[in-house]
């Protein structure tokens, strides 16, 4: 029997990075109280790793400690440091992390972004997907650039998403979303609607929208001017 | 070379067991040497509807487990030659199964008989998983109402995808629908689905229509599977299911409305 009473064991956790170009303790005093205040109560005592990689020399960790108890967060540690800024952190009780390759601020993090609108329409370049058969409800499929040909029927619960147009031969009785990429000029095809949800750029009606003389019919379904609209098949 | 054929739903109370043990005993009243498998460890049921709870001693975890081996677990039905059961294990949990020890029982079980009937939990989880995971074949039991379909669909999707012959790109597994509790006078009131309403849903071949029947509930208290009820109306459509899963051409019962008779009308049905 090995003894129970103490086990250290990995673990992962979230954990939020600072990225700040001035660690003078003032200014990021101000910048995180104005951070702080778009969200208040979501970051208390929120475990915070400060990325040091742009640093040449080592800021004042134990005003900045100071600081982040009184802006009630807490310090874990550093990452991206150099071997000089890491024996500083390590001398104020602070880890030092390893830095992750996908960990790097977000290039088009704007303060009052505009919301996500997609600028330029994704070029459809890749090749259309075909599925022989129906899609099950908790099935989801995701065509990358293309469009989705489906031979089949698309159940109740079950999703298909696709960059491209969306062709249905059976009934859409789930989710259908068309131009995920931002493309306005993408349709969705089914020989007999009547869906959960559908969805072309962003734009989506849900059944109780489509409830008239379309609904079980074939119908094709496009943008005009913003607004979805459906037109008969044929 | 047995055929493997899991009773799957993922919705729950509607007559996976039930169709288990008389599909089961069908097959064997058939003259085929079968065995179901309970895979619903912890809520062990099968051994229930076959009458045979007193004489589970070791269980199908115990085999996997090496604590027991397969003519030790196996209970040999009293009424049918051909007939088997390997019991689910009531005090373990569905983790205690695992695929390579389900492989190596089910391996084990295909060198002696004819069907291996998988009787599947509810769910879809790794119990469920491990259920329909080596199957040939599936039968599909749905209730004729909106919810009981929508799982049926969703497991539908799951044997397509998580079975071991959608992963080794082998020809898919046989899809059987299986309506049971049907009820055509509810049916034409609007209150039930109708066997064109789930086929348009489900779109796969229909193997039965079991009716709403008060023989179903008889034969689970008593432990005799309701197929050797030959005089009732759910135990004939059960008889008519198994010719058909075994690929004879048999007409559809059951179906509508019985008219009642003079006789009927003043004696009661």
């Amino acid at each position: 029997m090995s003894d129970q009473s103490l086990e250290l064991k990995g673990s992962l956790f979230p954990l939020s990075v600072l990225f700040c170009q001035d660690l003078s303790v003032d200014t990021l005093r101000q910048q995180l109280q104005q951070k702080l205040a778009q969200a208040p109560g979501f970051f208390v005592q929120a475990p915070v790793v400060i990325n040091v990689e742009q640093l040449e020399q080592a800021p004042d960790f134990a005003a900045i400690k100071q600081m982040f108890i009184e802006l009630q967060l807490v310090l874990v540690g550093v990452c991206g440091a150099s071997n000089e800024l890491k024996k500083a952190a390590h001398a104020h009780g602070l880890a030092s992390l390893q830095l992750s390759k996908n960990n790097k601020p977000t290039e088009t993090a704007k303060p009052q972004a505009a919301p996500a609108a997609p600028a330029t329409p994704q070029v459809i370049t890749a090749e259309n997907r075909l599925i022989e058969g129906n899609i099950r409800s908790g099935q989801q499929i995701y065509v990358k650039g293309a469009d989705l040909i489906v031979r089949g029927t698309v159940g109740a619960g079950a999703e298909v998403i696709a960059d491209g147009n969306i062709h249905i031969y059976g009934s859409l009785r789930g989710k259908a979303i068309a131009g995920a990429g931002g493309d306005a000029s993408k349709k969705i095809y089914c020989y007999n609607m009547q869906p959960e949800l559908i969805s072309i750029a962003g734009n989506y009606w849900l059944s109780d929208n489509l409830q008239g003389p379309f609904w079980g019919k074939a119908v094709c379904i496009g943008l005009q001017d913003g607004q979805l609209a459906l037109s008969e098949l044929f | 070379m047995a055929k493997i054929i899991v009773v799957t739903s993922g919705k729950g109370g509607v007559g996976k067991t039930t169709t288990s043990a008389a599909i089961g005993t069908g097959l064997a009243l058939k003259g085929h040497k079968t065995v179901i498998v309970d895979f619903d460890i912890g809520l062990r049921n099968l051994d229930l509807i076959m009458g045979c709870e007193r004489r589970v001693v070791f269980d199908f975890v115990n085999v996997i487990n090496g604590e027991a081996n397969l003519k030790q677990a196996l209970i040999k039905d009293k009424r049918l030659e051909n007939l088997f059961i390997l019991p689910a294990s009531q005090t373990r949990d569905k983790d205690a199964l695992h695929k390579e020890g389900v492989e190596r029982v089910l391996n084990e079980l295909a060198e002696d008989f004819d069907f291996i009937i998988c009787d599947s939990p509810a769910g879809i989880e790794s119990g469920a998983m491990m259920a329909l995971y080596f199957a040939d074949e599936a039968v599909v039991v749905t209730n004729p109402e909106v919810s009981s379909v929508r799982d049926s669909d969703r497991i539908l999707g799951m044997l397509a995808s998580k079975s071991r012959r959608a992963e080794q790109g082998l020809p898919g597994i046989k899809e059987h629908l299986l309506l049971t509790r049907y009820n055509p006078e509810r049916v034409i009131k609007g209150e039930m689905l109708s066997v064109d309403d789930v086929n348009d849903i489900l779109a796969i071949k229909l193997l039965g229509v079991i009716p709403e029947s008060q023989a179903v509930l008889n034969a689970s208290n008593s432990g005799q599977p309701v197929i050797l009820d030959t005089e009732s109306d759910a135990g004939q459509a059960y008889l008519d299911t198994v010719s058909r899963l075994l690929g004879e051409d048999v007409p559809f019962r059951f179906l509508n409305v019985e008219k009642k008779g003079l006789f009927k009308r003043i004696f009661g049905g």
